[in-house]
């Protein structure tokens, strides 16, 4: 696997596509829990993917390194693993290096070396940059100049876990249950054209962002060259990569808030624009005029996290299922509202959130529910 | 096809399609058409004859017969359509040589018609020659499987598109959560189809209202081209761009207000790097006072305009119009595609321009010497290509609406445009279409026996301007609805989520250099 470029798309495809099941869970009022909530819930949709692809990301997962970025490095050869560590040694301090604790078992084939590092950037003093920008920087150079490498993940006090199995596998394979976090995303992957690589598998991250996806981004294409112009190179060629960039670009870049960002990935119609009060309708339109190129088409659901906050959203038309749920602090996000009641048998309030509404949960903050009428229209209609 | 002897600059019309000798040297010309009649079918109307504004048909009283004279006839199938027992058939004249793929029938007739001038061969209408169209070459995607098609009969499907120059990132007030970018002007219309310049003058005053009109059934705009507005339809400035071209014709504070654009015309697909003709024979009273010139002189628009020498110039006249409209209409400018396009639009986006035009090889016109018609500038497919990659990789296409003009036939082309880069089309040659013109190339003469491209009062009023906007408005309702179809097929329900996005597109019987340039994969990739 040399073209570590393209080794989830051998055959060149404009996109790599993939169905899926996905599955969030949050605690805001920042309480650790294990994976083991998530782990039975994803394993309960086991029928939307196909043993392809599975993966978690989960934050507040290394309290004692909590101001070092995390490094989660794949290795498919040794001297990929040489080689990284002369560069992380010019690039980083690394305080911390140790191999990723693993159980090898039936159902999880061909795993990489699996090793995290805990640095920080080595500040370069002719160059007026952030630490978070650096990092960014330092993890697609290495990402596309040394070969069979993949940083998959780079956040601070969180971690993605990925890999080739079904969800519920690759969580045993990474011994998930020795692990704790108050926010836990997960997915089960189908793809539909290559065998998986690795690297390839949900969650997607960079920094602290991770981003699980179930869909087709039709509008992939210009999302791309869009994200391009803002200096983002989409080395994955997968839909799921530009949701993550694109997000990272409006909330981390240009400062936008989370319901803004969830309006341009998701415009409203213009027909609903239309009927907005004037300074609503006039900022939807603005967002729309300027950001057109990253309203993102086409079936979607996203769950998108980062340290203190996760975000459910599913496209403008809601061609891809979402359901959401609370219990006491706890936020669910699922593909299916079974696997919450599996896990959260007594929930106190579900709901099906509409196309382009994002469901938040923020650390510290009790859970936006929808709107009261909304949710008694649903619950009238009979969940 | 006429002739002018030593102005090849002129865009020239003339009385007659009858070509002018300069000295009584014999013709070897054969006519181009045989007016074939039925004459059990004829019942001696004479409405042909009413018809033909070229002096192709007369009626011989002696003989009680209805005559044609093959030499005038320029194929325009006025009379056709008119004849109530259609007992008329326009056939190509049968001159038949010997078989030469090379020395071609027109190229034999346009040195001869050249020996016998010694003039620049003037014509009407686009390039009609048989060059590449890459829109024949390139397929549109559809969904299948994995993701939905959308239905646009039961969904909502937006065409809606703002033309005007878009910030790079949208500022919202942490504080008040309020927007804090003000945006540049933006005009939105409701299809990304534009109605081409077209000058009171060239096209005939109800020409002017039928596209004003048309447009604002639409929610789109019409172009008034470089001879101004006449004042009667300023109550469609809101569906107006504005011309402002190198002659200055019809340029005056109140021409600027009342449109909702304006565009400064640098270069014309038709005719790049050319100046325009209009004769004195129609420059009617109402011409005169709109473009703002005396009765009967001839229209000279320069090559150049005369104050833009340069890109600063450019920008000069560009922020000259915005001060004098106080920044309230986005200013377009519009060039020809050539060979450094690229280059070009990053300038005039650098320039403060709010909207480029880019048109093809292909642009249409109503007069222009044959020459440079069929062989200046490049086409339209590869000029969006190159501009809109360029001013992404210079990361400014924000900066800019792009808009594609030169040789639209459908809404399949208007489609694939889009996907390679642009941000709406100009329709031009379609919408005369869809009045009647039947493509003769005989504009220049000022004879149109459609009534287009006049100024004869008689010939003027064979359009009607309601029913000629009906039709035009009818066409690009069709196209809009078909462009609606082509989105949901793919899966997209927003129009600017196929805008420069050439994924959806596959190249069919393209070179791999040809598409790299559009910037495609080849079917089967």
């Amino acid at each position: 696997m040399k073209d570590i470029l393209n080794p989830d798309n051998r055959y060149k495809d404009d996109k790599v596509t993939d169905a899926c099941s996905l599955f969030g869970m949050m605690d805001v009022s920042g309480r650790l829990f294990s994976g083991a909530d998530t782990v039975r819930a994803i394993a309960n949709m086991h029928d939307r993917g196909n043993g392809l692809g599975g993966g978690f990301a989960v934050y507040g997962l290394y309290p004692d390194f909590a101001d070092y970025y995390a490094l989660h490095i794949m290795y498919m050869g040794r001297s990929a693993k040489d080689k990284t560590e002369v560069f992380l040694k010019d690039e980083f301090d690394v305080v911390r290096s140790e191999e990723i604790p693993i159980r090898t078992r039936p159902g999880v084939t061909n795993p990489p070396g699996l090793w995290r590092y805990f640095v920080t950037p080595r500040k370069d003093p002719c160059l007026v940059v952030s630490d978070d920008d650096l990092v960014v920087d330092k993890v697609m150079q290495a990402n596309t100049t040394i070969p069979d490498t993949f940083i998959f993940s780079s956040g601070k006090n969180m971690g993605v876990f990925k890999g080739i199995g079904f969800p519920e596998d690759v969580a045993d394979f990474y011994r998930l249950e020795d692990y704790e976090g108050y926010l836990w995303t997960s997915h089960g992957r189908f793809p539909t054209n290559t065998p998986g690589w690795w690297g390839g598998a949900h969650p997607f991250n960079i920094l602290d962002w991770t981003v699980v996806h179930n869909g087709e981004i039709s509008s992939y294409g210009i999302n791309r060259r869009y994200l391009e112009m803002h200096g983002y190179h989409c080395t994955m060629q997968t839909d799921t990569e530009v949701a993550a960039y694109a997000v990272d670009l409006l909330v981390r870049r240009h400062g936008l808030p989370v319901s803004t960002m969830a309006t341009v990935l998701a415009s409203p119609l213009w027909e609903e624009v239309d009927r907005m009060p004037d300074e609503k309708r006039e900022m939807v339109t603005a967002l729309r005029q300027a950001y057109g190129g990253l309203l993102l088409n086409g079936p979607f659901t996203l769950i998108i996290a980062h340290n203190g906050e996760m975000i459910g959203l599913t496209d403008r038309i809601r061609l891809r299922p979402l359901s959401a749920a609370v219990k006491g602090d706890v936020l669910f996000i699922s593909s299916e509202e079974s696997a919450i009641t599996l896990v959260c048998p007594d929930i106190e309030r579900s709901w099906k959130p509409r196309g382009g509404e994002p469901v938040v949960g923020r650390l510290g903050e009790p859970v936006a529910l929808p709107k009261e009428w909304d949710v008694q229209n649903r619950e009238a209609v009979g969940r | 096809m006429t002739v002018i002897k030593n102005n090849p600059k002129a865009s020239h019309a003339q009385s007659t399609a009858l070509p002018s000798y300069h000295c009584h040297m014999p013709s070897y010309l054969k006519p181009r058409f045989r007016v074939e009649r039925s004459d059990r079918r004829c019942i001696r109307c004479q409405g042909c004859v009413e018809q033909c504004s070229f002096g192709a048909q007369y009626y011989d009283e002696s003989a009680d017969r209805v005559e044609a004279v093959d030499t005038n006839c320029v194929g325009c199938h006025r009379c056709v359509v008119f004849c109530p027992t259609s007992a008329i058939e326009i056939r190509h004249n049968p001159v038949e040589y010997r078989d030469n793929a090379y020395w071609r029938p027109e190229v034999i007739e346009d040195i001869t018609r050249q020996a016998e001038t010694g003039g620049v061969l003037i014509t009407g209408m686009g390039n009609d020659k048989p060059w590449t169209s890459y829109w024949d070459k390139l397929c549109l995607n559809a969904s299948q499987v994995t993701n939905p098609s959308i239905d646009p009969l039961r969904e909502p499907m937006e065409l809606r598109t703002y033309l005007g120059s878009k910030p790079d990132q949208v500022q919202i007030d942490p504080a008040t959560g309020r927007l804090g970018t003000r945006l540049a002007p933006q005009i939105m219309i409701e299809t990304p189809v534009l109605f081409s310049a077209m000058s009171y003058g060239a096209v005939s005053i109800n020409v002017h209202e039928s596209l004003a009109r048309a447009a604002s059934m639409l929610g789109t705009l019409f172009n008034t081209g470089e001879g101004g507005l006449h004042p009667k339809l300023y109550r469609y400035g809101g569906n107006t761009i504005a011309q402002v071209a190198s002659g200055r014709f019809g340029v005056h504070p109140e021409y600027l207000d009342v449109a909702r654009v304006l565009e400064i015309k640098i270069g014309q697909g038709a005719k790049p790097g050319i100046g325009g003709h209009l004769p004195g024979e129609k420059i009617s009273a109402e011409v005169a006072t709109t473009r703002m010139i005396p009765t009967g002189t001839d229209a000279l628009s320069p090559a150049p305009q005369h104050d833009i020498y340069s890109i600063e110039d450019l920008s000069q006249l560009i922020y000259a119009l915005k001060e004098a409209t106080n920044y309230t209409k986005p200013v377009s400018v519009k060039i020809a595609a050539v060979h450094n396009s690229g280059a070009i639009a990053s300038g005039i986006a650098r320039a403060g321009a709010d909207i480029i035009a880019l048109d093809g090889i292909r642009g249409s016109t109503g007069a222009a010497p044959k020459i440079i018609r069929d062989n200046l500038g490049i086409p339209i497919e590869m000029a969006i290509a190159s501009v809109d990659q360029r001013l992404r990789s210079e990361g400014i296409r924000n900066r800019v609406s792009l808009v594609a003009a030169g040789g639209f036939r459908n809404s399949g082309d208007v489609t694939k445009a889009i996907a390679l880069g642009v941000d709406a089309v100009y329709i031009g040659t379609a919408a005369l279409i869809a009045m009647g013109c039947t493509e003769c190339q005989a504009c220049y003469t000022g004879r149109c026996a459609w009534g287009i491209t006049t100024t004869d009062d008689k010939l003027t009023k064979r359009q009607n301007p309601e029913i000629a906007a009906q039709r035009i408005a009818n066409l690009v309702e069709a196209w809009s609805h078909e462009i609606k179809e082509m989105l949901g097929a793919m899966g997209i329900n927003a129009i600017e989520s196929l805008r420069g996005n050439r994924l959806h597109l596959r190249g069919v019987g393209l070179t791999r250099e040809e598409a790299d340039i559009l910037g495609v994969s080849l079917a089967g990739e």
